[in-house]
């Protein structure tokens, strides 16, 4: 049976392109993290002309070379990059043959070359002085730690949270706290709220996040101001966000581990805006107090305290003083 | 016994003591959510919140009745401030509490089956009923039901403002409570408003 071809305007010979990209690589690879690092617009066109040409679509087309037969299949989804993601992500600046098989740039691709192991954090991020302040190693200990390292063998990875073709830093390079909330939840939700995809990990019932936090009061309002992490993680100031994720039965359930002048958001949610303890007008805490949130019992306010012990003991003290003079009075 | 008023039927005693109860109960856990910490200084911080809850709606339904029957029995009529003198008439009240009390001064207000309040209790019951207590009310469902709060007030969380509204009404009230407690035992022998608010009746004869 002859394979397809491929029906491109320009042909399988522009995978050729590829070959141009390793310069581009080279200049730009050390500096996936870097928020400013521009993508070139060289770098976006060999991607689409290669690879996004088909990656970028949920669909694909070739021709059947038996049937002569146009045909359109549907892409699965975890094939699908979405290019304004991707142009957003820490790994913005990487060509796709960067990190994959230089075998994919034949078309149609060999069905054996989605078996070839893929890279992990630490191939890249591990053992470089470059990247020795993130402690990849350290994240990569805590993970293993985590409650979802047993899910290795089930092809649970890094990229199982962290997509390399999406993932951006958010927590510490934004000051919209609620958008670094949705972001990093909405991992938490890929799978925890998505059976089809929590299944390909585990054969375990999907918990009802609802009713497994129904304990929690006001949930929504707790689901929308923090993250799922600030209670399902143990605190690590050694690394910048803690991996150790904690089954439900350990997680934090003890609510004064958030509402307490000693929050413990101060060094989750909030540790790269945590600047002083109490702001210019008083507030403990006075990093929590935002246009996004206000933690009671965390967030009380030290002039105010001051104010209503001095004023309870002034009326405590009158009342005391009054009592005194009415019994001698009385005496009288 | 002669002279004896009877000023507090059945209905407002209870509402009375429903109110005191919850009061204090709201002000306990109050204070163990405003001070919250690992270790708690009154209760944790988990059954402060579910009590505080369960007060502050129940106080909310005790309220609402209290303004209902208010209309309907007439009893708002005993909080009317009324003319001519009032000011003086307070003026004397408080010169009484501050000074006569203790030369042995006769109290410059009788409590009548017209005039259950003297002028220092109606103007502070006034702004206690009609101005405190609604305004811990609605911000205590507003912290209740975050999402019928304003986001953002003042560029800050519309929480936050509702929270510190809270608290201050509700300091305001507990400041009140001790007060209006001791002030009950002046001009009177110990313990007779105690009597009163329990019996129903008061004695004109034990007016201090």
């Amino acid at each position: 049976m002859a394979r397809p071809t491929l029906r491109s305007t320009s042909g399988y010979r522009s995978w050729i392109l590829l070959t141009t990209l390793p310069a581009l690589l080279f200049a730009a690879g050390t500096q996936g993290q870097d928020d400013s690092t521009p993508v070139t617009e060289e770098l976006k066109q060999a991607n689409h002309t290669a690879c996004l040409h088909c990656h970028s679509k949920k669909y694909f087309s070739f021709v059947n070379a038996m049937t002569e037969d146009s045909v359109k299949k549907r892409m699965c989804d975890t094939y699908v990059i979405t290019p304004e993601k991707y142009y957003r992500s820490n790994h913005k600046t990487f060509s796709c043959a960067d990190c994959h098989d230089a075998a994919f740039e034949v078309y149609p691709h060999d069905p054996e070359l989605r078996l070839t192991p893929k890279y992990e954090c630490l191939d890249c991020h591990g053992g470089d002085e470059y990247w020795a302040d993130y402690k990849f190693e350290e994240i990569y200990a805590e993970y293993e730690e985590s409650v979802h390292a047993g899910l290795y063998d089930n092809g649970f990875s890094c990229w199982s949270c962290h997509d390399p073709h999406e993932y951006h830093i958010s927590a510490r390079n934004t000051e919209n706290i609620k958008a670094t909330i949705a972001y990093d939840n909405a991992i938490c939700l890929s799978c925890h709220g998505n059976i089809d995809k929590y299944q390909l990990v585990t054969a375990q019932e999907n918990p009802d996040i609802m009713t497994s936090h129904s304990w929690l009061p006001n949930q929504s309002l707790h689901f929308s101001s923090v993250r799922c992490l600030e209670c399902h993680t143990e605190v690590n100031d050694n690394i910048l966000v803690a991996h150790k994720i904690l089954p439900g039965d350990k997680a934090v359930k003890n609510c004064v581990e958030c509402h307490s002048s000693e929050s413990r958001l101060l060094e989750t949610l909030y540790r790269f805006e945590k600047k002083e303890k109490r702001s210019q007008f008083g507030f403990y805490n006075g990093v929590l107090v935002n246009e996004n949130s206000y933690v009671i019992g965390a967030n009380r306010n030290i002039f105010l305290n001051v104010a209503s012990i001095v004023i309870f003991g002034f009326t405590l003290l009158a009342i005391f003083i009054h009592i005194v003079l009415r019994l001698i009075s009385k005496k009288k | 016994m002669s002279g004896k008023l009877y000023l507090y039927p059945g209905s407002i005693r209870i509402w009375h003591l429903l109110n005191a109860v919850l009061i204090i109960g709201l002000i306990i856990t109050g204070v163990s959510l405003q001070y919250a910490a690992k270790d708690p200084i009154l209760l944790p911080f988990r059954v402060s919140i579910t009590w505080h809850n369960i007060f502050g709606v129940l106080l909310s339904f005790n309220y609402a009745l209290y303004l209902i029957a208010g209309f309907v029995t007439g009893n708002f009529r005993f909080y009317i401030i009324r003319q001519p003198r009032f000011w003086h008439r307070l003026f004397r009240q408080a010169r009484y509490y501050a000074f006569g009390v203790f030369r042995g001064e006769e109290h410059p207000f009788h409590v009548s089956e017209t005039e259950k309040f003297n002028p220092l209790q109606k103007i502070s019951y006034w702004f206690v009923m009609f101005i405190f207590m609604p305004i811990v009310i609605v911000t205590g469902w507003g912290l209740l039901y975050p999402d019928l709060v304003a986001h953002v007030i003042f560029g800050v969380s519309g929480l936050h403002v509702t929270d510190i509204v809270h608290i201050i009404a509700g300091f305001i009230l507990s400041i009140f409570l001790v007060v209006h407690i001791y002030l009950c035992t002046v001009g009177m022998k110990w313990g007779d408003a105690i009597k009163t608010i329990s019996t129903g009746y008061h004695h004109p004869l034990n007016d201090d």
